[in-house]
């Protein structure tokens, strides 16, 4: 009677106060059948690695719209990695300037999907990357 | 699907004693998605189980039982950190919080939100929060909640704060597992029959008033304690028309199993912690309580008893499926819709055609 879900940790870090993509994002996850943790605004990535860890989540989305995710996505990939999970899988939405991209996808981003993003999209790529890492 | 190479079933379980965060992250899982490897890791841990205290939080949707949840923990740990020596026994050195959010009967997908209201944990090595999805179980917790509670407590957390999702009349599952049972209740949700109505209330060993700065508080404290009276009538006199009218009070029958205890109510603002002392106060009392009258003993076989019925019938049911021919569950199915037979006959009918 086994039962296995993705389980997504959708976090706000740094100080900027738009939460309506992060949770928009977290609805169409649950509709899409995940387990969302949502932890809500002005995380440190201390505070998202930390969480990650707890909740044995197979993904971590952030939502930056602070133009800080230079910073912030570096140092949460880091400590994700020093936790034993670099198995995790992590995703940006918000702001994001398209110079960023490649680097930020080179860092070992999935996937970075701003505002107009289908929710297919993420759905999607979401559902591929854990099941490729979990097989 | 949550096993990283090089990390076997016996690894976790070790992990998990030797106070290794991951392995305790993973073996929740495990344990939490019913697996094999969750299976073993439990069976090796169980004899290391039965020193927690379990408290659980129950109560309407915003009531304010994560943030009470918080406030409890974060108690918890200061009192713990500031103690100069060894702690009293019945003081909590680590504290665990496993809060149930609903599974979405729809798409199986569920939003836990409960960590928004528990930030003031963060960073302490000391506290250890998880969230769960009930998945599809209805009693207010997940049927996993009781497993994974087992293995935070041979991971040595000495309390553990179990809150329910947001609970209105029936949810009454947690008063199984937990030694404690909070119910939290708010000014302005509802009149005084809501209060004398079966279920939630006559769980609760302690009653806790959340939101005591809202208009509203005397209401809600006076139709808690008018129930309560009901249940736990105290000697006392009073005028009535004019005339002296007397309550002799309950007797106390002399082989009660548990001997009385009458939950105390609480005002507490979870907001800014106010009230806060006072209920771990009460926490520990109960506890107290429990254990000079054998109500803890009786508490533990109650709650094994209810998790070996539950685990009985589950292989029972899922080794019968097995033995059935195939398709005869669908043919009943079947014959049911048409309604070629009732119920009833087509319970006899697939336990006769099992092999």
């Amino acid at each position: 009677m086994s039962d296995q879900k993705i389980r997504v940790l959708i976090a706000k870090p740094g100080l900027d106060g738009h939460d309506r993509g992060a949770k928009v994002v977290a609805r169409a996850l649950r509709d899409a059948g995940m387990e969302v943790i949502y932890t809500g605004l002005r995380q440190t990535p201390e505070m998202i690695a930390e969480a990650a860890l707890q909740e044995d989540v197979d993904a971590v989305g952030l939502s930056i719209l602070s133009g800080a995710h230079m910073a912030l996505v570096p140092r949460v990939l880091e400590l994700l990695k020093a936790n034993g999970q670099e198995r995790v899988k992590v995703f940006l939405g918000g702001i994001v300037p398209d110079e960023d991209v490649p680097l930020l996808l080179r860092m070992g981003v999935i996937g970075i999907y701003g505002p107009g993003t289908l929710s297919d999209t993420y759905v999607n790529d979401i559902r591929k990357a854990v099941m490729a890492a979990n097989a | 699907m949550l096993s990283r190479p090089g990390m076997t079933e016996i690894d976790l379980a070790q992990g998990v004693l030797a106070g290794d965060r991951l392995a305790l992250a993973r073996t929740l899982s495990q344990v939490e998605n019913g697996t094999t490897e969750g299976k073993s890791a439990l069976s090796e841990l169980f004899p290391y189980t039965g020193k927690a205290h379990l408290v659980g939080v129950t109560g309407a949707s915003g009531t304010g039982k994560s943030s009470l949840v918080n406030q409890l923990a974060l108690y918890y740990r200061q009192t713990a950190k500031r103690a100069s020596g060894p702690l009293q026994d019945e003081q909590p050195r680590q504290v665990a919080v496993v809060a149930v959010d609903p599974t979405s009967p729809f798409t199986g997908g569920a939003i836990l939100g409960d960590r928004i209201r528990m930030r003031d944990l963060a960073g302490d090595p000391g506290v250890f929060i998880r969230s769960m999805a009930t998945r599809g179980s209805l009693g207010g917790i997940a049927s996993a909640t009781a497993a994974v509670v087992q293995v935070l407590d041979a991971a040595g957390y000495d309390l553990i704060l179990i809150e329910t999702v947001g609970a209105g009349q029936s949810e009454v599952d947690i008063a199984r597992l937990a030694h404690t049972t909070i119910v939290v209740e708010a000014p302005g949700l509802g009149d005084d029959i809501q209060a004398i109505k079966a279920g939630i209330l006559e769980i609760a060993d302690v009653l806790v008033v959340n939101k005591a700065d809202l208009p509203g508080v005397e209401n809600t404290e006076r139709a808690l304690r008018g129930s309560l009276n009901l249940a736990h009538p105290l000697p006392h006199r009073f005028m009535h028309h004019g005339k002296l009218e007397m309550v002799p009070g309950q007797p106390i029958a002399p082989n009660a199993p548990e001997t009385l205890w009458v939950p105390p109510i609480l005002r507490t603002v979870a907001l800014d912690g106010t009230g806060i002392p006072k209920l771990a106060e009460a926490i520990a009392n109960h506890r107290a309580h429990l254990e000079a009258t054998g109500g803890w003993e009786q508490r533990e076989r109650w709650r094994l008893q209810t998790e070996l019925d539950l685990l009985l019938q589950n292989t029972l049911v899922e080794d019968f499926r097995a033995r059935l021919p195939a398709g005869a569950y669908e043919q009943a199915l079947e014959d049911l819709q048409e309604r070629r037979i009732s119920p009833f006959q087509a319970v006899e009918k697939l336990v006769d055609g099992a092999g």
